[in-house]
């Protein structure tokens, strides 16, 4: 067995599933909970702190038997930008994904604005990225620009 | 336009604008064209504006429609909690297109996503209020004979005055050229200077409003300078009687200058500007009706 594959072991070895791999760890259970992983049945792992090369520390989350759709996954764009999805079957890592922030972000968001429409209406917010550079991203409604630093995720 | 609803000022091309603006100087002609003959207009004002309500209720009246609405919130079923949502839905029950205000930032959007009639937004909180910025380029192409390559200055609130947001945008389709003259606290944003950036709209800023940069313009579009913006109340009492436009300063003016204003006014336009030939506001106004008009046409699909 790789050492690579022992180190993951410590953890919990999946036979089939998603390893979410360099979650900044501030952000974990943000990611935890936009993925509702509190709804899944599915066996689940979360750990954090881990000692990382490319950025110190970092969170992971295994899930078996879990397998993300594109929209489904690209939620956690905003917070973590820079996580890697293992396609995990039968023990082997079969693909690495990385995600990608989508054009339009759909109930994510809360917007800042206290007087826009959707803080006062039961509604879904709707924001369009302005400028995937910066992580810039317009209301819909308002027409408000938040910038990625003042993004309140709901 | 891209919708059947009009929101926002972003929606219309140059063709849309040109369109709504030629045939709304058809109406100037003759305003009064049973060609709304069986329709019914909902003026839903959540937030009262009578002005505004005046001159569409006139507009679609003028065009031989009825009209149904209310006009302040108190006395509708939004006071009861009722959504925005299911108002909307209740009164397209009834009606072939709706006008409305709202004191909520976005909420003309919203409206037109739930219903299927046409949504005129009559402005929604500090966000957007298309009709008055198609009644602003009205008067501008009426009193200049064009609406390319024109000086515009703008004076007084530009940080949230969203009349002259919509109008940088409105006229970014004909090569203007801007003159931000505001305070400090309230220049104009950067957003809408990267706009002009990005569309190679030339503009300057300035804080001083002198006779030397009126003595270039053609279109001078006032604005007030509210008390209720200002965070530092000494800086209010500093400004509040620089951005004062007096007859006395026109002196050296162009011949084709007007001078524009949304209105209402408080003191930003002295009494004795009133009197003269370039004062433009009231009639501004009055292009409104026939503006409005030509948006109800547009939006209902309707030949002039």
């Amino acid at each position: 067995m790789s050492a690579q594959k022992q180190k993951e072991l410590q953890v919990a070895a999946l036979e089939n599933g998603t390893a979410i791999d360099h979650i900044p760890p501030s952000q974990l259970f943000k990611v935890a909970s936009l993925l509702g992983l509190e709804k899944m049945d599915n066996t689940i792992t979360i750990g954090n702190n881990f000692h990382s090369k490319k950025m110190g520390c970092k969170g992971v989350i295994k899930i078996a038997g879990k397998f993300f759709e594109e929209d489904e996954i690209n939620r956690i764009a905003l917070i973590a930008p820079n996580v890697i999805l293992n396609i995990i079957r039968d023990y082997e890592v079969v693909e690495k994904k990385t995600i990608t922030l989508p054009d339009e972000l759909i109930g994510l968001v809360k917007c800042n604005n206290p007087k826009c429409i959707t803080n006062n209406e039961p509604m879904l917010s709707r924001f369009d990225v302005v400028d995937r550079a910066t992580g810039a991203i317009r209301c819909r409604y308002c027409e408000r620009k938040i910038n990625k630093e003042d993004i309140v995720i709901k | 336009m891209k919708s059947k609803s009009l929101v926002s000022i972003d929606q219309c091309s140059q063709e849309d604008i040109l369109r709504i603006l030629d045939n709304a100087q058809k109406f100037e002609e003759n305003p009064n064209r049973k060609i709304m003959d069986g329709k019914v207009a909902a003026t839903l004002f959540f937030e009262p504006s009578t002005r505004t309500r005046l001159s569409f209720e006139t507009a679609f009246n003028r065009l031989g429609g009825k009209v149904v609405g209310f006009s302040d919130a108190s006395t509708s079923s939004s006071s009861k909690g009722e959504t925005l949502k299911d108002t909307i839905l209740m009164v397209s029950n009834y009606a072939d297109v709706i006008i409305m205000r709202h004191y909520l930032e976005g909420a003309a959007r919203y409206a037109s996503e739930v219903t299927d009639i046409p949504i005129i937004n009559a402005g929604d909180g500090a966000n957007q209020h298309p009709s008055q910025t198609l009644l602003d380029m009205y008067s501008i192409r009426k009193t200049q004979g064009t609406l390319e390559n024109l000086t515009i200055t703008m004076v007084g609130d530009l940080k949230y005055g969203r009349t002259v947001h919509s109008l940088i945008v409105g006229m970014s389709h004909f090569n203007p050229t801007f003159h931000f003259i505001a305070p400090e606290e309230l220049r104009m944003p950067e957003e809408q200077k990267h706009f002009c950036e990005k569309h190679n709209i030339k503009y300057t800023e300035h804080c001083d409003f002198t006779t030397d940069i009126i003595n270039q313009t053609d279109i001078l579009y006032m604005t007030r300078v509210q008390r209720e913006r200002f965070t530092d109340l000494v800086e209010y009492e500093r400004v509040k009687n620089v951005y004062i436009l007096h007859n006395e300063m026109l002196k050296g003016s162009r011949d084709n200058l007007r001078i524009l204003h949304p209105l209402p006014r408080v003191n930003e336009i002295a009494y004795d500007v009133d009197d003269n030939p370039k004062a433009y506001y009231i009639q501004q106004a009055r292009n409104g009706l026939f503006t409005r008009e030509a948006i109800i046409c547009e939006v209902l699909n309707v030949e002039i």
